[in-house]
């Protein structure tokens, strides 16, 4: 709980020096209140989004039946990722998830190393470890019912999740 | 051999009220179960259960008995002098259930019911089995239950298990406060009650030993999490919140503690946490997945999944000695083991040509079998005399609780009417 007021805080912080720069106002303005300073409007006059490389790119991985080895088109979006993260320090959160088959505990080791081969490969790519939180959901959250390949193969994922 | 019965059944249809919420379809039979009839119970009219009718589900349900419906009695005594033998030897009938119930024999206590019953060997003419039992009206199925108890004991020479209760997890797949619940219900799935509501993911709950407390994982945090809940006080408890995972709580024999696994330094191993003082043990140590503890019947190891040899098989760790032995050798997917109260066999998911089934095993032998015709079963969990297991499967594209016993030879299952049901729990026996 404290852990995730702390990380949204951070962010709120971080949003709230990349907007003061970007305006080159407020520069010097104490750290200590930046939670009501940091909220912008999104209709007010835009600033430049350090993270506007990787919003469009696919925020989700997909792996192999049993498997934790990230596949080739996953490291080539995720070195994108690195090399804006790497930039614009920012909390991501990895979650990672399984297909219904198998038993449930060992799909939550599963989801767990699927989300640390992205972190660790993040990380070997400069990307702050300390910014990078990992949960694993095992085969509790499919991001399709059905039990066919078809869903199968969409659940055993690994979702990037940006917190801004 | 064994021959598809088709035969079907709807568990407590006769009471609006007890309105279960999982009803039981038996799907396969013994070859030669045992007939026995129980005979509608004198002074059971009006009453809210129909303890007869619960007794005899309850023996159906075994696979060893097929009871006499009550329409091809050829009489209905209520009484020992009212018994004729023959009556029940042309039915083929062996063995013979009656019974009276009687409210307000007490005067200290007149909603008190005195239920009286007794057991009688049809071939050999002799009484089996007296009882006489008291409770109130909220008890009449807890009663029933031990009139299934002692009858099937007093013929199989096994412990009955129809008082037992289970757990199971059901996500009633709708985004809200109350989408996953956790449930503890009687052995055939009645009298379900909600023990908690989360609109995060539950799972992995398990018993303790007394039955007093159920230790589960949950992710209301935005994490998974252990908890453990007091069923008689209703007390809560938070009990890790480590880094990684938290998961697979499996409580010891003693109570005193709880395997379980963490990933706090890195690789998912098992721990021993002891709950009074909070003390942490690792047990395992392998950069492979260790997981799903289980103790041994003695207390004195764990058994556990892991994939240390390139993918998950069953294995077992002394607590003293740290010794680890491979148990399973058969097929490239072995998980989630549970040791059979006598310690001489387990089960385990086992995929099979590509299915998941439930496989059993001798410790000893290393024989396996597999159990269940259905794939993607999951969760076996053995009752407390070691007869039957109850498992969690698919059924007409829902999750739901399915039953077979260790033969084989008998298998029914529990639909649902709403959610998901998943990862039963059957509890120990209940302690006097």
């Amino acid at each position: 709980m404290t852990n995730t007021l702390k990380t949204f805080l951070t962010l709120i912080a971080v949003l709230g020096l990349l907007a003061g720069c970007s305006s080159n106002k407020e520069a010097d303005e104490p750290m200590d209140e930046p939670v009501v300073e940091a909220t912008p409007e999104p209709t007010e006059e835009p600033m430049a989004d350090p993270l506007a490389d990787i919003r469009g790119l696919d925020t989700v991985f997909y792996f192999d039946f049993d498997q934790y080895i990230l596949k080739a088109e996953a490291r080539s979006a995720l070195m994108v990722y690195a090399e804006v993260l790497k930039n614009a320090p920012t909390s991501i959160r990895l979650e990672g998830h399984a297909d219904e088959r198998g038993t449930r505990e060992y799909n939550m080791a599963l989801g767990e190393r699927r989300a640390n081969a992205v972190r660790d490969f993040l990380v070997l790519q400069g990307v702050d470890a300390s910014y990078i939180e990992t949960v694993s959901y095992g085969e509790e959250r499919p991001a399709r019912l059905g039990s066919d390949e078809g869903s199968w193969s969409e659940n055993r994922r690994v979702e990037i999740i940006l917190s801004i | 051999m064994i021959k598809k019965l088709a035969l079907c059944f709807v568990a407590l249809s006769f009471s609006v009220f007890a309105r279960a919420e999982l009803m039981i379809e038996i799907t396969q039979g013994m070859d030669n179960p045992t007939p026995i009839a129980i005979v509608p119970f004198a002074g059971a009219r009006g009453l809210p259960e129909n303890v007869s009718k619960i007794v005899s589900d309850d023996l159906l349900r075994s696979g060893f008995f097929r009871p006499v419906p009550p329409s091809d009695m050829l009489s209905l005594p209520q009484r020992e002098q009212d018994i004729f033998y023959r009556d029940w030897r042309v039915l083929g009938t062996e063995f013979l259930v009656i019974g009276n119930i009687q409210r307000g024999r007490s005067t200290a206590n007149p909603d008190q019911f005195v239920l009286e019953f007794a057991l009688y060997d049809v071939f050999g003419q002799r009484r089996v089995l007296r009882q006489v039992l008291t409770g109130g009206e909220k008890e009449l199925r807890d009663m029933a239950h031990a009139i299934s108890d002692a009858v099937y004991e007093a013929i199989t020479g096994i412990r009955g298990a129809f008082s037992t209760k289970i757990l199971y997890i059901e996500d009633m797949n709708k985004p809200g406060s109350a989408r996953y619940r956790l449930v503890v219900a009687d052995a055939d799935g009645a009298r379900p009650k909600v023990i908690f509501t989360s609109s995060e993911p539950l799972l992995s709950p398990s018993w303790s030993s007394d039955m007093k407390q159920v230790a589960y994982v949950s992710f209301e945090t935005s994490r998974p999490a252990i908890f453990r809940h007091n069923l008689v006080t209703g007390v809560r408890e938070q009990l890790t919140d480590f880094q990684g995972l938290n998961g697979a709580p499996a409580w010891s024999p003693d109570n005193s503690k709880l395997a379980l696994v963490l990933s706090k330094d890195g690789d998912p191993e098992i721990y021993t946490l002891e709950i009074a003082t909070r003390k942490l043990t690792r047990i395992t140590r392998h950069f492979a997945i260790d997981t799903e503890p289980n103790w041994t019947a003695d207390g004195k190891g764990l058994i556990f999944t892991s994939n240390r040899g390139g993918n998950p098989q069953i294995y077992q760790i002394g607590l003293e000695s740290g010794r680890i032995e491979r148990l399973t050798f058969e097929g490239d997917y072995n998980a989630r083991p549970r040791v059979s109260p006598d310690g001489k066999s387990l089960v385990m998911v086992h995929r099979y040509k590509g299915v998941f089934h439930i496989a059993w095993q001798d410790i000893a032998s290393g024989d396996m079998r597999i159990l269940t015709e259905t794939w993607l079963d999951e969760s076996p969990s053995i009752a407390p005399n070691g007869a039957m297991l109850l498992y969690a499967t698919q059924y007409k594209g829902k999750g739901v609780l399915a039953a077979v016993s260790m033969d084989a030879g008998v298998k029914f299952k529990l639909p649902s009417k709403q959610g998901d049901v998943r990862e039963p729990a059957w509890s120990p026996f209940i302690s006097e």
